[in-house]
């Protein structure tokens, strides 16, 4: 079973990354961008049966690190 | 003084703190790799160098803070034995949760390798006992992901409790109320971006990092 995680920076922990990069965007000429924010995407194969709870914990053990990041969890069950 | 200093793949400041505490307490450090399940015993300190643990893959710290040898720090910790973290040091403390918070990007974006000046915040510590409160000192600094973060009613239990160690005294890399290291509720590990160990000789550029070293030392005599 193929499993994305998304870890992003929770909201009110300052991104200077996705500021430049928004600066960025502006001086391309990219108008109406109201922010950016850079996270990070984890594919993970796992076996067939992996439980919620497991994802979870690697998720808040290793993947993500609860003080500045939230993540979330997206089954790709066909793929 | 029986000391250890951990070594990670990756580690590159793990022979200038050996030679520091050397300096100090007159016996080498042993030298324990992180694939190590145990450490020596009855040690009297352990120090996490500074460097580039396991390539800084995935965050700062966050691999090192899993290898075998944090679960001995960890419990050595727990029973009050000092720990000093330096820089990457410092980032697998917060990682492995024996400090809280995080350190981040700098603020600037940039690399920052220079003598910072810093601020002595408690001078009461086993790591700080040397130093007057208030003193400033100048102690390099080398780091891209040095930008302390912690919710504010965490800043403020730190603050509250005498537990911000260092602080800038500049401007440096963006960290929340310019803290620059930051102790354990229990007071006995200690983690900071800067580097004492590279301010340990006049060949250096300075010494004010001494007195951390002979501070630790001193808590042990005292003991």
């Amino acid at each position: 079973m193929k499993v994305r995680i998304h870890v992003s920076l929770k909201p009110g922990v300052l991104d200077p990354q996705g500021r430049a990069v928004h600066h960025a965007l502006e001086g391309l000429g990219f108008s109406g961008v109201e922010d950016v924010r850079i996270g990070r995407l984890i594919e993970l194969d796992v076996a067939d049966g992996t439980s919620d709870e497991a994802l979870d914990e690697m998720c808040r053990k290793l993947l993500a690190n609860m003080v500045i990041e939230n993540y979330s969890i997206e089954k790709l069950e066909n793929a | 003084m029986r000391a250890a200093v951990i070594t990670f793949p990756g580690s590159n400041c793990d022979r200038d703190m050996a030679v520091a505490i050397e300096r100090v307490s007159g016996k080498a450090p042993q030298r324990v790799w992180h694939g190590d399940a145990s450490l020596p015993d009855a040690l009297d300190f352990i120090a996490l160098p500074g460097g580039f643990s396991y390539g800084d893959y995935l965050r700062c710290g966050s691999m090192a803070a899993n290898s075998p040898i944090m679960r001995a720090v960890a419990e050595a910790a727990g029973k009050g034995v000092p720990v000093l973290g330096v820089c990457n040091g410092f980032q697998v403390l917060t990682e492995s949760g024996l400090l809280p918070g995080a350190l981040m990007r700098n603020a600037g974006q940039t690399f920052i390798c220079r003598t910072v000046k810093l601020k002595v915040e408690n001078g009461h510590s086993i790591f700080t006992g040397r130093y007057d409160e208030g003193q400033i000192i100048d102690i390099p600094v080398a780091h891209h992901d040095g930008n302390y973060f912690a919710d504010a009613e965490t800043l403020d239990r730190l603050e509250g409790d005498g537990r911000v160690a260092f602080r800038y005294a500049e401007s440096v890399n963006g960290s929340q109320r310019d803290i620059a290291g930051i102790l354990n509720a229990g007071g006995n590990v200690l983690g900071m971006m800067p580097h004492p160990e590279r301010a340990v000789d006049a060949a250096h550029g300075g010494t004010d990092g001494v007195a951390l070293f002979e501070s630790v030392f001193d808590s042990l005599s005292v003991v």
